[in-house]
C-alpha cells in the first residue's frame, strides 16, 4: 500500500524540515571492545569469541584501550568537547544477536559531547552541522534469516546466530535536530556523511565501507509549519546503509509526512525502513513501552577518565582533516573548483595524491583516474581501487609519455593491458612490442607510401591548406599499428613538401 | 596420622604443615573428605556436584611435585576446597542452583579457580545455593535443601548454605562462598564457622556468576580465622579480567591472624554499631554478642558505641540496587546460547521472543522472578530517579557514615544475624522477614567494605551465634587481627572449638 | 506511592521476558507491595545536593592493550546451545519485534 507523497518542491515549500542522524561507525580495532577477541571480516561464524563476548556467565568486560583512543581522535576532528570522566551503561533489551541481551553504551555521560561539523555542499557553501555528542558502544552479532524468501526476516521459519560481530566497537555520532537546511536536507545529509566517511578513514580508525556495513545510519525527519513552531513528531528510518539511501529516505520522508500533514492526518512516532527496491520507506514498530531500555550505568565498569595528557598525545597523533588537506591539494595542483569537486565525486584524491607523489604530474594523474579508470570500473562495477591498476602504475606511463617512448593511443594499450592483469607497465611494453616509431628510416619510408597514394591530399598540403594532414597521419598510423609519433610523422611531411 | 575422622577436623593451615612435613599426603586428604561426603550427604546434602576424579588428580599432582616446588607453593598447596557452584569452573558443570543453566560445563575458569588451581588446592565439588544466590536459607535452590550439620531441621542460611554446611560438617576443610548481602557470613553465623567478604575488587569476580554486580563479592568459608585469610592471600589481589578488581596486591591478612591469636588488642578501638543491637535481635544472639564484646574489652580493646545513622535506609537501598542489577544481569538466560530452552504451547506463536519468555518463566524459581521484576520496575522510565536514583545516593551517605565511623574507630562490629537458624518453610512465606535476616551485613556490601563473621558461642536453643567485624576499605587486615583474637579467647572459655558441642553421627562410622 | 497491579506486574513481565503465570502475578503484585513500602522510604533521605555512588569502591577504568588472545573454539562456543546448525545458534523465527 504505497502512501501518498507531494511534490518535493511544494513540500519544502511549505513546511519547515528538520532532520537528525545518527552515524554508526564500526571502529578498526583488533579485539572487540570489551574482550580480546580479535576480530576480522569473514571468518567461520563463531569462531572470533572469548567468554565475554558470547555473554558467558561470569565473564566480564574491560576496556579496550584503542577504542578509547580512537574516540578521543574522532572528538577532536568533531570538535566535541571530550568529557574527563564519562560512564557505560546497560541498555536494556531482549533480541537474539546480543549475547548478555543488554547492550553497553554511554547514556548520560557519554566520552564525546557537544561539537560541530562543517561540510562543503556542491556548490562550495559551507553548512555546520551541530554534533550533540559521538559515545561508544558495541555492535551485536548477526541473524541469517533461513527458509523464507531472498532472507529475509519476513516469512523465514528460523534464524542462524552468528555472535562473531558482537562485541565490535562501534562509535554512534548522534547530530543535534539540524534546522535551517530546507529543500537542501538531502544534500546536507549526504555532504555530511561522506565528510564523516573521509574523517574517519583520514584517521585511519574506521574501513568506513557502507557496503560492508561498518557504516550505517539512523534518519529522523520531522516537519513543521514555521521554524518558530515546536519541533514536530518525526519518524525514525533505521540502518539505513548508503549515501544515496540515505538523501532519498529524507526526501520520502519529506514529501510522504508533508502529504499526511496536508490530509489532516498525524505522524507516528515510528521506526522505519528504507527499502532499496522501492525506493521508500516502510513503516515499521510504533514507539511503545518496549522501547523502556532500563538505561542505569554498567555495575560492571568503573568510570572512564580521560586525562589531558590522553588528549594531548592523540591530538600529537592527528594527521589534516580532509577538508584541510583538499584545500591544500587543489592549490598544490593548480585545479580549478570544478576539477577539484570532479577528483572528490569520483573518489581519486587519495590515487591522484599517490600517483603525483609516484612522479607523475597532477593533470596526468587526474587525466588517467577521471578518464579512462573511471570509465573502466564504473564498467566492471568496481571501486577505482579494486581495478588493479596502482598509483605507481599511472605514473609509470605517464613517464613513458612524456619522454615520449610512448603516444597517447599506445599508453592507452598499454593501460588497458595492465588492467586485464598482464603485469607491471613496463612489461607490457616489452612483451608487446609498444614502441613510438620516430624518425629513422622505416618511418619516412612509410610517410612517403602514404604520400604517394594521396596526391590529392599532398597537392593540397603543397598549396598550403594544412588542414587534411590528419588524413596522412592516419594513414602512417594505421600502416604503423599506432607505432608513430604523429609530431614526428608532420615534420616528415612538412620536409618532403617544401623539398 | 590417617585416620580420617580425626583428620578432618584439623585446621586447614595445620594440615598444610602436615602436608609440608611428609605427615600425609593430598591424596590421604581428598580422600578423607571424600568419605566424609560420601557418608555425610544423604543427610546434610551441602553438594550439588561432587568432582571426586578431579580432586584426585590434582592430589596426585601436588604429591608428585618436588620439595623444592612445593615450598615456592602457599602454605594451603594440597589441602582440598569445596566451591559454591555460583563460581565458574572450567569442565565441572556450573549451574547456580538454577534450572535455567542446569547441564552447563563452563569452557572457562573463574580467576578464583585458576589461583587455586595454581595453588595447587583440589576441588572437591560444587556446593549448593539458594538459585542464582538469591536467599538467605538455601531453600530457594532449584535442586534441593541444605540441612544445617548443628540441626537437620533447620536451614544452613543462605545463599551460600552449602559451602558453609559443608565446612561444619567437616565435608571440606574450605569453601569458596559470594556474598553480596550476607551470603557468606550469614550461614557462616548459622553453621559455626567463619565466613569473610572482602573489600569490594579485593578478590576477582571474573568467572563469579553475576548476581548484583556493584555488590557481590567472592570470600573464603573456613572453621578458623587463620584459615580464612590464607585462603583469602590464595585468591585475593588484582587481576585485569575485572575492572572493578583493585589493582594493588592482596593484603597482608594472614600476618594479621596470627597477630591476633596473641590475643593482645591494647589500642584497638572497637565501634559498637548503635543500629544493628537490642530490638529485632533474638535474645541469645544479643547475649553471645555482649560477652564477646566483653572478652575484646578483656584483651584491652577500647570499646565505644558509634551510630551510623543511614543505616535505617540500607534494606530500602539494597532491595532496590540488587534487583535492579539482578534484573539486567539475568537477561542473558534466553535459551539461545547455554542452558535450557523451553518453546512455548502450541496456541503460542513459536517465535524467539516467546521461546525466551517461556525458557525464563521455565528456567527460574519464584524469588528470582520476583526480584526481576521488582528490578525491572525500579530501572524503568519515570521510576528510575524515584527509585533507582534514590538508592545510588542512599549508597553515598551510608559510605560517609562508614568513614565517619572509622574515623573514630579502627573496627566496628554487631552481630551477624538476628537470629540463629531458622526451621525449613518458616520465612519462605514471607519474603520480607526473610530479607530482615540481612540487616547486618547488607551495609558492608553497599559500602563495599569488608566484614567477616566468626562463631561467638551457641544461643539457648543450642544453636551458633555469629559475631561480625567490619573493617575499612581495603584495609581487611585490621578485622583479621581481633578476629583471631577473640577466637582464641572464646575457645579457651569453652575448652575447645565450637564444633565439640556438634553432633556427627556421619563421621562415627568412618573408619570401621 | 507505586502500587503494583495486575496490569503492572504483566507489563513487567512482557519487558523482563517471562511468561509469568495468572498465579505468579497475583503474588508477586502483593508481595511487591509490601515490598514497596520498605523502599520507599529511600527517597526521603535522596537529596539532591547527594551524589549517587554506583560502584563502592572509587577507581577509574582500566584500559586493556588491544592484542588479541586465544579465543574460543567454534566448539566451545556451541558446546552448550540448545540447538545449533552449521556453526551457528539457531533462534526460532524472529519477528520485526526487535
Amino acid at each position: 500500500m504505497a502512501e501518498k507523497l507531494m511534490k518535493y518542491a511544494e513540500a519544502t515549500q511549505q513546511y519547515d524540515v528538520v532532520f537528525g542522524l545518527e552515524t554508526h561507525v564500526e571502529l578498526s580495532t583488533d579485539t572487540k571492545l570489551f574482550c580480546p577477541a580479535h576480530i576480522e571480516f569473514g571468518g567461520e561464524p563463531n569462531t572470533q569469541l572469548t567468554p565475554v563476548s558470547l555473554g558467558l556467565p561470569g565473564s566480564l568486560p574491560v576496556i579496550n584501550e584503542k577504542a578509547v583512543d580512537y574516540a578521543i581522535k574522532l572528538g577532536l576532528a568533531l570538535h566535541c568537547k571530550i568529557n574527563e570522566w564519562s560512564q557505560f551503561a546497560r541498555k536494556n533489551y531482549f533480541y537474539p544477536d546480543m549475547p548478555r541481551d543488554y547492550q553497553i553504551s554511554q547514556y548520560d555521560k557519554p566520552t564525546n559531547g557537544e561539537g560541530y561539523l562543517d561540510v562543503e555542499l556542491e556548490d562550495g557553501t559551507i553548512f555546520r552541522v551541530p554534533i550533540e555528542r559521538a559515545h561508544i558502544e558495541d555492535d551485536a552479532g548477526k541473524n541469517t534469516h533461513v527458509g523464507g524468501a531472498d532472507g529475509r526476516i519476513e516469512g523465514a521459519d528460523h534464524s542462524l546466530v552468528d555472535y562473531n560481530r558482537a562485541g565490535v566497537p562501534l562509535i554512534e555520532i548522534v547530530t543535534k535536530p539540524i534546522e535551517g537546511a530546507g529543500d537542501r536536507a538531502p544534500e546536507i545529509a549526504g555532504a555530511y556523511m561522506r565528510a564523516i566517511r573521509d574523517i574517519v578513514r583520514a584517521l585511519g580508525i574506521s574501513e568506513a565501507r557502507m557496503e560492508h556495513g561498518n557504516m550505517r545510519a539512523d534518519v529522523n525527519v520531522s516537519l513543521r509549519k514555521s521554524p518558530e513552531d515546536p519541533f514536530g513528531t518525526r519518524s525514525e528510518t533505521k540502518n539505513v546503509n548508503s549515501f544515496r539511501g540515505i538523501e532519498k529516505t529524507i526526501q520520502y520522508e519529506i514529501r510522504r509526512q508533508a502529504a499526511r500533514l496536508n490530509a489532516g492526518k498525524e505522524i507516528l512516532q515510528e521506526t522505519r525502513h528504507w527499502d532499496e527496491a522501492s525506493q521508500t520507506t516502510a513503516g515499521g514498530r510504533l514507539k511503545s513501552d518496549a522501547d523502556d531500555y532500563r538505561y542505569f550505568p554498567d555495575p560492571d565498569l568503573v568510570m572512564l577518565h580521560i586525562t589531558d595528557e590522553h588528549i594531548e598525545r592523540m591530538k600529537a597523533q592527528m594527521p589534516e582533516m580532509p577538508r584541510e588537506r583538499r584545500n591544500r591539494l587543489k592549490a598544490e595542483w593548480g585545479f580549478n573548483d570544478i576539477e577539484m569537486r570532479d577528483v572528490i565525486n569520483a573518489d581519486a584524491l587519495d590515487l591522484i595524491e599517490q600517483t603525483v607523489a609516484a612522479g607523475s604530474s597532477a593533470a596526468g594523474a587526474k587525466k588517467w583516474w577521471l578518464g579512462e579508470l573511471s570509465r573502466e570500473a564504473n564498467e566492471q562495477g568496481k571501486a577505482l581501487e579494486e581495478l588493479g591498476v596502482t598509483p605507481d602504475d599511472v605514473a609509470e606511463v605517464e613517464k613513458l609519455i612524456s619522454s615520449g617512448a610512448l603516444n597517447d593511443k599506445l599508453a592507452k594499450q598499454t593501460m588497458a593491458c595492465v588492467i586485464a592483469g598482464e603485469g607491471k607497465p613496463e612489461e607490457v611494453v616489452k612483451a608487446h612490442g609498444f614502441k613510438v616509431m620516430s624518425d629513422d628510416g622505416a618511418l619516412e619510408q612509410t610517410v612517403q607510401e602514404a604520400m604517394d597514394a594521396n596526391p590529392d591530399i599532398v597537392a593540397k598540403l603543397q598549396s598550403g591548406n594544412m588542414k587534411p594532414m590528419g588524413a596522412i597521419i592516419g594513414a602512417v598510423m594505421r600502416a604503423t599499428k599506432g607505432q608513430a609519433d604523429a609530431k614526428a610523422v608532420t615534420k616528415i611531411v612538412m620536409q618532403k613538401i617544401k623539398g | 596420622m590417617s585416620d580420617a575422622n580425626s583428620l578432618v577436623q584439623l585446621s586447614a593451615a595445620r594440615m598444610g604443615e602436615m602436608l609440608r612435613a611428609k605427615e600425609i599426603s593430598s591424596r590421604e586428604l581428598v580422600d578423607a573428605h571424600l568419605d566424609v561426603i560420601e557418608s555425610a550427604e544423604p543427610s546434610v546434602q551441602a553438594f550439588l556436584k561432587i568432582s571426586a576424579d578431579v580432586a584426585r588428580e590434582q592430589a596426585d599432582a601436588f604429591d608428585a611435585l618436588s620439595d623444592e616446588d612445593k615450598a615456592a607453593l602457599p602454605e594451603l598447596a594440597g589441602v582440598p576446597i569445596a566451591i559454591k557452584d555460583m563460581i565458574v569452573t572450567k569442565g565441572i558443570e556450573t549451574t547456580a542452583a538454577s534450572r535455567i543453566l542446569e547441564g552447563w560445563v563452563p569452557p572457562y575458569d573463574a580467576t578464583v579457580i585458576e589461583r587455586l588451581k595454581a595453588a595447587h588446592m583440589p576441588l572437591l565439588g560444587k556446593t549448593n545455593l539458594d538459585e542464582f544466590a538469591q536467599g538467605s536459607s538455601t531453600e530457594h535452590s532449584a535442586f534441593h535443601n541444605t540441612n544445617n550439620p548443628w540441626d537437620l531441621d533447620r536451614v544452613p542460611g543462605g545463599s551460600g548454605g552449602g559451602s558453609a554446611a559443608a565446612v561444619a560438617a567437616f565435608e571440606a576443610p574450605l569453601a569458596l562462598g559470594t556474598d553480596t548481602g550476607g551470603s557468606i557470613r550469614q550461614p557462616g553465623a548459622l553453621t559455626g564457622t567463619v565466613g569473610v567478604k572482602p573489600t569490594y575488587g579485593g578478590v576477582s569476580r571474573y568467572g563469579a556468576i553475576a548476581m548484583a554486580s556493584s555488590l557481590d563479592q567472592i570470600g573464603p568459608v573456613s572453621r578458623t580465622v587463620l584459615d580464612s585469610a590464607l585462603l583469602q592471600e590464595v585468591i585475593g589481589g588484582n587481576d585485569r579480567r575485572d575492572s572493578t578488581s583493585i589493582p594493588e596486591p592482596v593484603r597482608p591478612v594472614a600476618a594479621a591472624a596470627r597477630e591476633g591469636l596473641k590475643g593482645d588488642l591494647k589500642g584497638l578501638k572497637v565501634g559498637l554499631i548503635k543500629e544493628l543491637q537490642g530490638e529485632g535481635f533474638q535474645p541469645g544472639v544479643q547475649a553471645r554478642f555482649d560477652e564477646s564484646v566483653a572478652l575484646l574489652k578483656e584483651m584491652g580493646a577500647e570499646v565505644v558505641e558509634v551510630s551510623l545513622p543511614h543505616l535505617e535506609y540500607a534494606l530500602g537501598a539494597y532491595y532496590i540496587i540488587m534487583p535492579s542489577e539482578v534484573s539486567s544481569n539475568l537477561a542473558r538466560y534466553d535459551g539461545m546460547r547455554y542452558g535450557l530452552r523451553v518453546m512455548p504451547p502450541e496456541d503460542v506463536p513459536q517465535t524467539a521472543a516467546n521461546m525466551m519468555a517461556y525458557t525464563r518463566e521455565a528456567g527460574f524459581g519464584e524469588e528470582v522472578k520476583r526480584r526481576i521484576i521488582l528490578g525491572t520496575y525500579a530501572l524503568s522510565a519515570g521510576y528510575y530517579d524515584a527509585w533507582y536514583g534514590s538508592a545510588q545516593k542512599v549508597r553515598t551517605l551510608i559510605i560517609e557514615d562508614f568513614k565517619r565511623a572509622f574515623e573514630q574507630v579502627d573496627v566496628l562490629v554487631s552481630p551477624t544475624s538476628p537470629t540463629t537458624a531458622f526451621r525449613f518453610g518458616e520465612k519462605t512465606e514471607d519474603p520480607m522477614s526473610m530479607y530482615l535476616n540481612d540487616i547486618a551485613t547488607i551495609p558492608a556490601n553497599l559500602a563495599g567494605v569488608p566484614a567477616m563473621s566468626i562463631p561467638a558461642g551457641l544461643s539457648d536453643d543450642g544453636l551458633p551465634v555469629g559475631f561480625q567485624f567490619i573493617a575499612p576499605q581495603q584495609r581487611d587486615e585490621v578485622m583479621y587481627k581481633p578476629a583471631a583474637a577473640l577466637e582464641t579467647a572464646l575457645e579457651q572459655r569453652w575448652q575447645g572449638p565450637i564444633w565439640q558441642d556438634m553432633k556427627t553421627p556421619w563421621l562415627d562410622g568412618l573408619n570401621k | 506511592m507505586p502500587t503494583f497491579t495486575r496490569e503492572e506486574i504483566m507489563h513487567l513481565g512482557n519487558l523482563a521476558r517471562i511468561a509469568l503465570t495468572e498465579r505468579e502475578i497475583d503474588s508477586i503484585s502483593g508481595e511487591l507491595n509490601v515490598i514497596a513500602d520498605s523502599i520507599n522510604k529511600v527517597q526521603q533521605v535522596a537529596g539532591e545536593d547527594v551524589p549517587p555512588t554506583a560502584n563502592p569502591v572509587p577507581l577509574e577504568a582500566y584500559l586493556r592493550p588491544d592484542t588479541p588472545e586465544t579465543p574460543l573454539t567454534q566448539e566451545q562456543a556451541l558446546a552448550g546451545a540448545p540447538v545449533k546448525e552449521n556453526g551457528m545458534f539457531v533462534a526460532p523465527r524472529i519477528l520485526g519485534e526487535e
